[in-house]
């Protein structure tokens, strides 16, 4: 009988340790797809951060390596500096992107290192129990802006792809999300590009992808989707932010 | 033998080369050799000094608290270390730019218009290479022959002209 | 003269590290060790390397455990106020194993301290600096051609035993010129690291680069393993100079260029009728105990002179070699203040009594 849904080759045979509705195995899959798609695993190495998705590297079977809370950029620059024939990607939270990290982001966009990077946007710190992060919304209720986010004192909701594009070194940065099919394809369209840009030697590539948390919003997954959409999308809305490869064929 | 020279002056007047053709000098002659330059902020348009010892024996310290000799290219250098010669060294003063005389009178004082005759001879930023002369020629730390060989091959040789310049500076200062 | 050349230590050292077949280096800018960078800018393009001027010293050496992961010879090289921020990197690279040099041209401290020599780094060198379970082998040259030598050696050491090296100079070191002579090395045929993360080509199991390990049982064992590499490496890489320390009635300790001025100042004592030795520790960690043995072999009467560019941080190193069987004393400058030979001559007539 022919097999019409299967594990990618690139996605290791081992369980996720991810909360029950958590969108992260769904980028995973869509990640592992892509480099088994492109036939890249054994070009591939990837680069795991500190937050939730910190065992990325038991869950890829490319070679990994794990990086400092935030530095995952910069590690990956040194893997791309050493091995500039292979396939790079970091694969980070958004405490770990912007605010340990931005740094680390802002500069490895702006050098238009060859490098692909898949940000996880919720919102909130998960693996530590639901803090707030640096795309925590105003009002928003976590565990440290207990009586929501006040943007007086604890500062406005950071804007990563907006951000970035105004940066010459990225090539491509689309911001996606997985809470429908349709979503979900385009999710996967959009990281596939990003590798496929990079392999061009084009530059940096950026995939945010709008996530959840329900365990730490205190919601079920679907409660959790739709919260998103009625207030994240709104401060993040979706689409492509920069796209060099358009303006070429333009 | 050893001989351990401070070389001081404005930054900009080539202190650390003529230390450099002192050390590059000795190295070519088998010596040991250290050049030791002052370094951060007091290089930025301050004060240049370095340190440069010649011996027969391994440098243990590369710093110069007694040198035997000492070449001044501005009065607050003079004024620094000119304390610190040990008795009976010698001291280098470019006059054209050092007003006072050496308060010392346990040593040997060499005054020479060295920014003058480089000025003069066309070469102004060449005084350096006339204190380095005549600090050869005055202690015999080098021959002539062994001094011009030293900056025939510190100078780059596809700047020939740069070369001649030199040399002629140090012969002048050899010769004064 | 042989093939010497007049070289700046920082320049020399930069060289060396190309001939041991770095090809990658990741820096940012501080005084007294700019001209590394500066070197590495001007010739890794020409051979087809790697220079990059990170956005920080956080970065610069988590580009390095990158490279180094990936399986090439890497190196950083920052001064005391950068070392601090590289803390955390170093620490991630020992506890995943990754080779790599990282060199400290000491300046004053703490803080921002000043620009001219000291060694006030030791305890961070020698004592942790990161946090966890680990060492850094660290390498103290006290002249610019050691320090060429000691450059190959330690990618070498960094390979043989997975671990960071640091080669720790000081501002006088690094800004000094001496002859120096290149030897030839075999860096063009250095072997594949089968552990690195260089693709798996589909042709074996992928390779993880990694210091977190959540089973605690897991983790111990890791760090016993990389312990049997640390006694190894105590076994087999003890590098010091001793000179006539079991005769001598006062063993002077130094490193670096403290152990120069020392030297100069041994001299200056023996002519005055003192029986002066010294140990130059070479290897700081690990820390040369045989030496002290080889001292007190003969008679334990005798008194040991830390001398150092700090507050004495290696004295305590020195009292565990001597261990109560002979009296220990410290002289030391800090601050960036270079001590001069008669300072400790003075320091030796104080010990030794009218001659």
């Amino acid at each position: 009988m022919e097999k019409v849904f299967q594990r990618p080759h690139a996605l290791s045979d081992v369980s996720f340790h991810y909360c029950p509705g958590c969108p992260h195995g769904i980028v995973h899959r869509l990640v592992a797809e892509v480099i088994d798609e492109l036939g890249i695993e054994g070009d591939t190495i990837g680069v795991a951060p500190v937050g939730c998705s910190v065992f990325a590297y038991n869950y890829f079977e490319c070679d990994m390596q794990e990086a400092a809370h935030g530095r995952a950029p910069a590690v990956a620059t040194g893997i791309k500096r050493a091995r500039p024939d292979k396939v790079v990607f970091t694969y980070q939270g958004d405490g770990d992107l912007a605010a340990i990290g931005t740094a680390e982001t802002v500069h490895i966009a702006a050098r238009g290192e060859n490098v692909t990077t898949i940000f996880i946007n919720n919102a909130i710190y998960g693996m530590t129990g639901g803090q707030m992060a640096p795309t925590t919304l105003a009002g928003q209720v976590t565990q440290t802006s207990p009586y929501g986010r006040d943007i007086k004192t604890q500062g406005n909701p950071i804007r990563v792809c907006e951000m970035l594009s105004t940066l010459d070194g990225p090539a491509y940065i689309e911001r996606v999300t997985v809470d429908t099919v349709a979503h979900i394809k385009k999710a996967k369209a959009a990281i596939k590009k990003a590798f496929q840009t990079q392999m061009e030697g084009k530059g940096f590539t950026l995939i945010e992808v709008v996530s959840t948390c329900p365990t730490n919003w205190g919601m079920s997954p679907q409660e959790s989707f739709e919260w998103m959409r009625e207030n994240m999308l709104k401060h993040y809305p979706l689409g492509v932010y920069k796209d060099i490869t358009q303006e070429e064929e333009a | 033998m050893t001989y351990e020279t401070i070389f001081a002056g404005f930054g900009g007047q080539g202190i650390l080369f003529a230390g450099k053709v002192i050390a590059y000098a000795g190295m070519i002659e088998g010596k040991n050799v250290s050049h030791l330059p002052s370094y951060g902020p007091e290089m930025r348009g301050g004060t240049a000094n370095c340190s440069v010892i010649v011996s027969d024996v391994d440098v243990a310290s590369p710093i110069i608290t007694e040198p035997s000799a000492l070449v001044v290219m501005n009065g607050p250098s003079l004024d620094k270390f000119e304390k610190a010669v040990v008795p009976s060294g010698k001291i280098f003063i470019d006059s054209s730019l050092i007003s006072r005389k050496c308060e010392r009178e346990d040593v040997d004082v060499y005054a020479i218009p060295a920014t003058k005759m480089a000025n003069d001879m066309g070469i102004p930023k060449l005084a350096n290479m006339i204190m380095v002369g005549k600090l050869v020629k005055e202690t015999g730390m080098f021959t002539w022959e062994q001094l011009k060989g030293a900056v025939t091959k510190l100078v780059p040789a596809a700047k020939a002209a740069m070369l001649e310049s030199n040399i002629k500076a140090l012969e002048a200062g050899y010769n004064f | 003269m042989g093939n010497k050349i007049l070289m700046k230590g920082n320049e020399a050292l930069a060289e060396a590290a190309i001939r041991a077949g770095c090809r990658h280096f990741f820096g940012y800018p501080i005084t007294p060790q700019t001209e590394v960078s500066a070197y590495m800018a001007k010739k890794m393009p020409k051979i087809g390397g790697t220079f990059l001027q990170a956005e920080s010293e956080v970065s610069a050496i988590n580009m390095v455990y990158g490279a180094g992961g990936a399986g090439v010879r890497v190196m950083t090289s920052s001064s005391s106020p950068g070392i601090s921020l590289k803390q955390e990197g170093i620490s991630y690279i020992a506890g995943a194993d990754v080779p790599c040099v990282i060199v400290n041209i000491v300046r004053g401290g703490p803080g921002l301290g000043g620009i001219q020599p000291a060694q006030s780094d030791y305890f961070q060198a020698t004592k942790g600096g990161g946090h966890g379970d680990y060492h850094l082998v660290v390498l103290a040259p006290s002249s610019i051609q050691e320090m060429v030598d000691l450059t190959s050696d330690a990618f070498d050491i960094g390979d043989k035993y997975r671990c960071p090296v640091m080669i720790m100079g000081d501002g006088m070191l690094g800004q000094m010129m001496e002859p120096v002579e290149f030897k030839d090395t075999d860096a063009e045929s250095l072997p594949e690291k089968e552990w690195a993360t260089s693709g798996t080509g589909m042709k074996r199991k992928k390779n993880i680069i990694n210091s977190l390990f959540i089973e605690a049982s897991e983790l111990e064992d890791l760090v016993l393993e990389r312990q049997k590499r640390y006694d190894a490496i105590i076994a087999n890489e003890v590098r010091y100079e001793a000179i006539d320390t079991e005769e001598a009635d006062i063993v002077l300790v130094a490193y670096g260029t403290t152990a120069r001025i020392a030297k100069t100042a041994m001299a200056k004592a023996k002519e005055k009728g003192y029986k002066v030795g010294i140990i130059r520790p070479i290897t700081l960690w690990p820390f040369p105990f045989e030496a002290f043995e080889k001292a007190l072999s003969k008679n334990t009467n005798k008194t040991f002179l830390a001398v150092e560019m700090s507050m004495g941080q290696m004295v305590e190193d020195v009292r565990l070699a001597v261990n109560g069987r002979a009296d220990v004393q410290f002289f030391g400058r800090t601050g960036g203040v270079v001590p001069t030979p008669n300072e400790i001559l003075a320091k030796i007539e104080e010990i030794g009594g009218a001659k």
